[in-house]
């Protein structure tokens, strides 16, 4: 180091002299093709950006607003909330894990379920909120997807999820990988029932979730670039000491080895889930 | 067959080691009576054995449920069932030796068995992938699940995975895929289903095997949604923290059964089922005579919705009041 040190510095930085200041917030950077973008056009854009058409992730609610109706959304198991049932404390108590989320990401938990309906056709949807705990399934999230299940059959409608999780959550030990079992049988009465289930996967769909509801889609659905896999690209690497093909895990890669159906823009997902559910149940086309 | 010892056992070990050398020197001079050392040392031994095994910890527990000479899966089917016959193969891939599968009859009644399989040696180790399951091997045993049901046979699951293997081909060939599908089949099959965990159960690779509706689980076998190291590299950032883990993951035969999510906890000998696996097939052979014979009785729908109502049940949560 010691030569290193010892340099002339020519080139000094002075901190705070030359910046422009720029309000908040306003302008962001594509994290894929580097375009510096005015944040209205991308919010209006899906949050796709509109250079290179890079799929930004998104929260539960946004996701809501842009595929659903704007009238008769009624939230299903908003009132089933988590608890730590292992006392579960790592550097922090599982405890204080969920107060702090739910006060960072304003939910309750990372599943957000909603009865409603896409361009008229009516549809209970199941939303992913990833900012809370990284999307994890826990009880809460096994069981408010059970119950938007249970009233998609009551209720003949389609069932949807949108998936973006990096799998179960650890906080709540075996009660977590159970979850994989309750949503999965939950499945098989919708079936039963005749109705459709569309699993849409977004960035990232990982482990447990990928491993349970969201492989099991009638149809599903991808979008460009989302990671899907069961166990993550750092553990394979680890495991077959071997450098990953490019685009592993990937969207398109999943597309070309047949484990999806289709891969669709976040911009036209609301119109193509529509037209894919009124063929499905046999409904007239949507306009 | 000499006996490995783990860490924890290491006592155990040198007092044991102590009396068979007591006993091999005593051929040389049969004129001296050491009978009481003898017996004064096999108490101890003993005392010292409740005292180890009577305070085992979530992290030596998994120790023993990974224990190398531990009995897998075939070992149980060898000696719990007849007419084995094994079926191989997923018709579309390969066949998957880390998974066993097959037809036999338990006490004469036809079963279908099917179970996660470890190696003993490093060569069949490597064969079996160390117990780690492909695609393939989900899809072998889904067939085989179809095939149990079409005929009416109840199914025997011996759970005993590390996880499900997380390979390239793996993820090219959907190993997420193969085991949801499990699940979702498993959760609607009609034929009775009941699952006994005998050594690790390592997360979806073991739910694959795992939905089912009865489970039994060995008194030193684990069900875990993450391994302990894994656990501990990711939440406690160091891999040594995994005892640490293991206990926090709540992993063990008797925290599950308070939990609600196995039924039964079947007694393994003192030191673990590989120091007296004839007392351990022997237990577990009147377990599962309960299980299979309790199934009997009962109508397919009843049994589906049962199984239904259990799996609906899983999962700890508060509802608050609607505002």
């Amino acid at each position: 180091m010691g030569w290193l040190n010892k340099l002339p510095q020519k080139i000094q930085r002075v901190v705070g002299a030359d910046k422009k200041t720029v309000p908040e917030g306003l302008w962001s950077k594509c994290s894929s093709c580097q375009s510096v973008l005015y944040r209205k056009d991308l919010e209006d854009n899906a949050e796709v950006c509109p250079k290179c058409g890079y799929h930004n992730r998104i929260g539960a609610r946004a996701r809501l607003a842009q595929l659903l109706d704007a009238e008769g959304q009624f939230e299903i198991g908003a009132n089933v909330q988590p608890i730590d049932p292992l006392k579960f404390k790592d550097s922090k108590s599982y405890a204080e894990r969920i107060k702090e989320s739910q006060k960072s990401v304003n939910e309750k938990d990372a599943l957000i379920v909603m009865q409603g309906s896409i361009k008229s056709v009516p549809a209970v949807v199941a939303v992913f909120e990833f900012k809370f705990m990284g999307g994890s399934m826990g009880s809460v999230v096994g069981e408010r997807f059970a119950r938007g299940v249970q009233t998609a059959i009551d209720n003949k409608m389609a069932f949807i999820c949108i998936s973006a999780s990096g799998g179960a959550r650890m906080q709540e030990g075996l009660l977590s990988l159970m979850q994989m079992a309750k949503t999965s049988a939950a499945l098989t009465q919708l079936s039963k029932a005749g109705l459709p289930y569309i699993s849409v996967l977004t960035d990232p769909t990982m482990g447990g979730v990928s491993a349970s509801f969201a492989m099991l889609g009638d149809v599903i659905v991808a979008e460009p670039q989302a990671l899907i896999g069961f166990a993550g690209p750092r553990v394979i690497e680890q495991t077959v000491r071997e450098t990953l093909p490019d685009g592993f895990q990937r969207a398109e890669f999943l597309l070309e080895h047949g484990a999806i159906d289709l891969i669709i823009d976040r911009r036209e997902m609301r119109n193509r889930l529509a037209s894919l559910l009124a063929n499905l149940m046999r409904l007239p086309a949507v306009a | 067959m000499k006996i490995t010892y783990l860490d924890f056992e290491q006592p155990i070990a040198q007092l044991e080691a102590k009396i068979e050398s007591l006993r091999s020197s005593h051929d040389d001079h049969d004129n001296l009576d050491i009978s009481k050392e003898l017996t004064a040392l096999e108490k101890k031994s003993k005392k010292l054995s409740e005292d180890i095994y009577g305070n085992l910890t979530a992290w030596q527990i998994s120790q023993m449920a990974r224990h190398p000479q531990r009995p897998y899966t075939l070992d149980y089917i060898q000696a719990l069932f007849t007419d084995f016959e094994e079926l191989h193969g997923d018709r579309a891939f390969s066949d998957d030796p880390a998974i066993v599968g097959g037809i036999a009859r338990f006490e004469g009644q036809p079963v279908m068995v099917i179970g996660h399989q470890k190696g003993r040696d490093i060569k069949e180790r490597q064969y079996r992938n160390f117990g780690m399951p492909r695609p393939e091997g989900y899809r072998k045993a889904l067939r085989l699940f179809r095939l149990a049901e079409k005929f009416n046979i109840p199914i025997v699951t011996f759970i005993d995975t590390p996880g499900a293997y997380p390979g390239i081909g793996a993820e090219e060939r959907g190993q997420s895929e193969a085991i949801a599908r499990n699940l979702y089949v498993m959760a609607e099959l009609k034929t009775p289903i009941i699952g006994v965990i005998i050594g690790e159960g390592g997360s979806g690779g073991a739910l694959a095997l795992g939905v089912v509706d009865q489970l039994l689980m060995l008194q030193y076998g684990t069900y875990s949604v993450i391994s302990p190291e894994g656990c501990a590299s990711i939440l406690y950032k160091s891999a040594d923290k995994a005892s640490v883990a293991a206990e926090a993951l709540a992993i063990t035969a008797d925290k599950l059964k308070t939990l609600g999510l196995i039924d039964k906890i079947v007694p393994e000998p003192m030191g673990g089922a590989h120091r007296a696996p004839e007392e351990m097939m022997a237990s577990l052979k009147v377990a599962l005579k309960e299980e299979l014979t309790r199934f009997k009785s009962k109508s397919i729908k009843t049994l589906l919705v049962s199984r239904y109502e259990r799996l609906m049940s899983y999962g700890k949560f508060k509802e608050v009041a609607e505002k």
